[in-house]
Formats: structure tokens, sequence, C-alpha cells
């Protein structure tokens, strides 16, 4: 597993060199240079008129998203386009889409940890915030699309006067278990990581507000090398806690389908191949984020290109298994030899919905096989359209998978289909608004990238040079 | 200079990791026990050398991991068979296979709970002062400075002889901390 994120390539520009060589950080940074660049970035009373636009245009989305719940609560979801038979629609899509994106954070933050990828250090941060708010950005679906949802919290196990509890035998309450522990962990990850450099930022700021902010916030952490053990050994803990737990919230999200019957979903390829996808997914969106970040507060010490070259390989790995994903859905469903399955996956192929099933192919898989390419992979502006690419693809993915098995199942005379309605798109558009605005907050009133983390690699650096 | 009813401690500042290591083993050497060493990232070596050498999470994370474990199972348990048995089929009401995903996400979310839990409280935090912080120098803790502490409570500690031990690791400055 770890030799396919390390760089074995020859690098062509530099003849005989060793791309595995390449430093992930310039010699000339110190432990002072690395702190003052990062901590500068939160400190600087001075806010950029492109972060001020940025967060204006996510604010306006974000209102358009309470303007959407608001008018939902009060008319119910009849507003969206869903029906019977598909009673899911653009939530559920939604849902799974922001999910496994958020997989790539978790990822990155714990199992590169373990498996000792160095490079990870200038990109797990902000990796872990991209979790944190697309969970909570999955969290609000399938919130909405309760018909009643101020019962929500029906679905939590408490002794109550109505004398029942919740079906623990039915998938949508092991996913209410799997979100809500994985958006608890990663809460408690990301925040363990911070606390470190939350206490930088308290001895740095020289005003009166921010030092009595920060100081709450890193909790009177002070370095102490009885403390840094016990914080160390809690952090890799919490990886090797997050690593299984990642794999296994995916998996359960694929068995809201898989555990149906409905042809199309009724499949033991879904879990793999939804952990996949998710891994895909995320990290597409990392690059997506990486790349305007690291232009617009000049980070290029910090994310080199050789970050980018690796999650792009990380991508393309990804990316084929979910390839295989497919090939193996289809195949299932032929081989079975059953009416239903075949149907299912014809009507992919040529029914209402094939023009986007074709898209979501030519996203996914025919367009990305370009990252076989250094070229493409060493080129920004490429990769970030392929990431793009990747996330309409992942997107058009999960309607596919919604929507086209829904629509027509077993009984002719109960088939329909399904258009979202403006209310749907609002929804949508409003919650990546949401999941905006969080990203620019976070960039300017936290540490982007772990300053701890960064003066352990200063201090490697120094003592190969010895 | 300050009695020494009110010190909290003598605190030498280093330049680098090495230094501190070197330093905080001599203090150990030299029979201080109440020591302690600070630095603006984990240093390999550093807790051994003060003398700490297990921090027991593995085992607070392992107890928090079977509580989660046995209280998803008995929660399910609970509901399912006891509290609200629903006959489906007369399927047996202990369906354990469907109970798995609960029991593992709980087995988790309450190991990481007391791992993080757990080291804050075995590291004595949320602790909004201490008297280091009184110390102007020792913000530089937190970013590019080492420091060793040797606490006024430590039976071998002499306000003058400490001193002259610190003296003869060759820190960039000593410092007297105030309770």
């Amino acid at each position: 597993m770890a030799s396919d994120f390390d760089n074995t390539s020859r690098d062509e520009e530099h003849g005989a060199e060793d791309r595995r060589h390449e430093p992930l950080l310039d010699r000339a940074h110190t432990m002072s240079s690395v702190t003052d660049k990062i901590a500068s970035i939160v400190l600087a009373r001075r806010l950029k008129r492109g972060w001020m636009v940025g967060l204006a245009i996510s604010f306006a989305l974000t209102m358009l998203l309470f303007l959407s719940v608001a008018w939902l609560f009060a008319k119910g979801v009849g507003i969206w386009g869903i029906n019977i038979p598909v009673g899911w629609g653009f939530a559920i899509v939604n849902f799974v889409w922001w999910v496994g994106i958020g997989h790539a954070g978790t990822l990155i933050s714990a199992i590169l940890l373990l498996l000792h990828q160095e490079w990870r250090t200038s990109i797990n941060r902000f990796a872990e915030a991209m979790t944190l708010f697309a969970v909570a950005c999955a969290g609000l679906f399938p919130l909405l699309h309760l018909g009643r949802p101020q019962f929500f919290y029906w679905m939590v196990p408490y002794p109550n006067t109505m004398g029942v509890w919740p079906q623990f035998r039915s998938p949508l309450i092991w996913d209410f278990f799997a979100v809500g522990t994985y958006a608890t962990v990663s809460l408690l990850f990301w925040y363990v990581g911070l606390i470190p450099d939350l206490a930088t930022l308290r001895d740095r700021s020289k005003r009166r507000f921010p030092q009595i902010v920060y100081g709450i916030l890193a909790m009177g952490w002070r370095g102490a090398a009885r403390h840094w053990k016990r914080y160390q050994d809690a952090y890799v803990l919490l990886a090797a806690l997050a690593t299984p737990l990642v794999v296994s919230v995916h998996s359960v999200v694929s068995f809201d389908f898989a555990t149906s019957i409905v042809p199309g979903w009724h499949s033991t390829i879904f879990p793999p191949y939804f952990v996949a996808g998710a891994i895909y997914s995320g990290f597409a969106m990392v690059l997506t984020i990486a790349i305007p970040l690291r232009a617009a507060y000049g980070l290029h010490d910090f994310v080199t290109d050789r970050h980018l070259d690796n999650m792009a390989k990380v991508m393309l790995a990804s990316g084929l298994i979910v390839a295989y994903g497919y090939l193996t859905e289809t195949f299932i469903a032929w081989y079975s030899g059953h009416e239903a399955e075949w149907y299912a996956m014809e009507n992919r192929f040529v029914g209402p919905y094939a023009p986007l099933y074709w898209l979501l192919l030519l996203c996914n898989i025919v367009i990305p096989q370009a990252l076989w390419s250094v070229g493409v992979r060493r080129n920004v502006y490429a990769l970030f359209a392929l990431s793009l690419v990747i996330n309409v693809g992942m997107w058009l993915e999960r309607f596919i998978i919604v929507v086209t098995s829904l629509h027509r199942d077993y009984l002719p005379s109960a088939w329909a289909t399904y258009y979202p309605t403006v209310w749907d798109w609002s929804t949508y558009v409003g919650t990546i608004g949401l999941f905006t605005a969080l990203m620019f907050l976070f960039i300017r009133f936290l540490p982007m990238i772990s300053i701890f983390e960064m003066r352990e690699l200063v201090e490697e650096a120094q003592n190969d040079s010895r | 200079m300050t009695p020494i009813a009110n010190y909290f401690g003598i605190v030498a500042e280093f330049r680098d990791a090495d230094e501190l290591v070197e330093a905080s083993r001599q203090a150990h050497a030299a029979g201080y026990r109440e020591v302690e060493a600070y630095s603006p990232l984990p240093v390999e070596g550093l807790a051994e050398a003060i003398g700490f050498h297990r921090s027991r999470m593995p085992l607070v994370v392992l107890i928090g991991g079977i509580v989660g474990f046995a209280g998803g199972w008995a929660l399910q348990y609970y509901a399912a068979a006891i509290a609200y048995p629903l006959n489906i089929g007369g399927r047996p009401l202990n369906s354990w296979p469907s109970f798995i995903p609960v029991v593992f996400e709980m087995t988790v979310l309450f190991a990481a709970l007391s791992a993080v839990l757990g080291m804050l409280a075995m590291n004595g935090l949320p602790r909004p002062h201490h008297p280091l912080f009184a110390i102007p120098q020792f913000d530089r803790a937190t970013q590019d400075r080492f420091f060793l502490c040797i606490l006024a409570r430590d039976p071998a500690f002499h306000p003058q002889t400490t001193r002259q031990f610190l003296e003869r690791l060759r820190p960039v400055e000593i410092i007297d901390v105030p309770q």
C-alpha cells in the first residue's frame, strides 16, 4: 500500500535525480520562518479583498440555503421533485456526495499518518477542515428529507414516554450512528491537531482579544515533554481508530442501498466501490481547494508540485477502482441472468437518464486517464480542471445510482421519472455556499497548515543535512 | 533575590532540540526528578530523558473501546429484545448480525472520546494559567525555543546550586520563575 503513494518514477528534467528526494520543504526554512509564515496569515489585521469577495458570495449562497430550508419547512418535501417511486432524489444524492468528499480528509490525516507519508503534513489541516464542513453539509440532507424534521431526535435511542425504540436492524439507524460517530471523531481529530498551533497563536498575538480567544481554545498548552508524549500517543491512536471508521462510514452509507432488493442496488460490490468513490471525490475536492488557496496565499513553499502530483496519483488509483466497480456491477447484472437486474443496467445505457450515465463515464473514467501523464499531474490548471470534472462525475454517479434504480423497478405500472425543481437546485447550491463560507472563515481564523508538524519537517531536514 | 518559598522553579532556555535533550539527560543524572522540558514540537527521546517512559494512553483507549463495545451491544439488546420486541416473521429478537455496525461505531466513538478526554485529563488541561506564562521569554516555547525547568518542589532544588548547575549546561538564558 505504502509504495502506491511513493514517487518511484524518474524525473526526466533532472536526469537521474529521483523525485523522491525533491524536498517537501525548502531547506532555507527555519522553525521561526515556518511559524511566522503560517501564523501571520491568521494574525494579520488586514482582510484580503479576494477573501472578502469570496466570503460575500458564499454568504449569499448560504442565505439561499436558509431560504430554501425555510420554504421547505413551511411547505413540506412536496416542493422538491421527488415522487413515488423516486422518493430519494437530490437529498440522498447530495448526502452521499458530501459524505464521500469528507473521506479524503480522514484518509490524508489518519491513513497517511500511519503509513509515514510525510507529504501529508502541509495538506492535512485544511483537508480535515474540509471533512468537517462536508460532513456538516451531508448531515443536513437526511434531516431535511424527513417529512417531519422536528422529530429527527427520534433516531436517538433514549427512554421515552411513547415506549418505542429505534429499529437497530435498519441501515438508516446504522447511518445515523456511522455519520454521527464520523462527525464527532473528525472534530476531535481536527481539534487535537490544532491545540499546539492555537498555543502558538496565543503566544504570538499582540492584541488582548485574540490572546484570550486562542488562549481559551489552546487550554493552557505549553509544550511540556510529558504532554507531548501523551499527545502523540493519543494522536496516533486516534488515527488508528479513524482508519477503520472512515472505511465503515461509506460502507454503511452503501448499505442504505445494498441491503434493499431494488435492482441496481442489491449488490455486494457496493461497500468497496463506495469507499473508493469517496476517496476519489474527496481528493478531487482537496485539489479544488488546495490549488487556489496555494496561489492566493503564496504557499508554494509548503504545498509543492510534488504534493499535487501525489494527490493526483491517489486520484488516479482510486478512480481505477471505481471503474472496476462499474465494470463488475454491469457484468454481474448480465451474469446473474436476472431480468430486472439486467433491465436496470439497460435502462442506464439507453433509458431517459442515459446522457447522464455516459457523461458520468466520461467524467469519472475517460478524462481522468490524462493523469497517467506527468505533464498533466504537474500542470496546476489541468489538475484544477480535472478535479472539477471528477467532482461533477462523482455527483452524477450518485444521481444515476439513486434515480435510475428507483424510477423503474419491478412493477412497470409504478414507473415514473424524476426531475429536480428549482428548490432542489437551490438547496444543493446553498450547501456549496455553506461549505465554502465555512472554508473561508477557517482559513482566516485558524492556521490552515499544521505549524508544529511543519517544524518537525524543518527539524528532520536539519538532521538530514548534518 | 526572590525568597525560596515563592519559587516555581528555574528555567533555562536552549536553542535547539538536541541541546535540550542533552540538558534534560544531565539534569536527570544529577538527581533532579521534578523536571519538565518544553519544546515547540514533539522531540523524540525528550520525555524519556526526564524519566517519563510510559504514557498509559493505550490502556485508557482500550478501556474506552471495551465500554463502547459492551454499551453498544447492551443498548441494542435491551431495545430490540427487552424494551420493544418486534416479532417479524418469527425471526430471533437478538438478531446480532444486524447489530454489528452500531457496535462497531460505538466502540470507535468511545475509544476516540477516551483518547482525547484521557489525554487532556492526564495532562491537567485545560489549565488557563501557569506560572511559566508570566515569563515573557516563554512565549517562544510554542514557536522556536526550547526550555528546561527544574521545579522548586524538587527535594534537590536550591536557588544557588540549581542555578549553577543550569549555567554549566550553557543555555541562552536562565530565568527565575516566581510562583
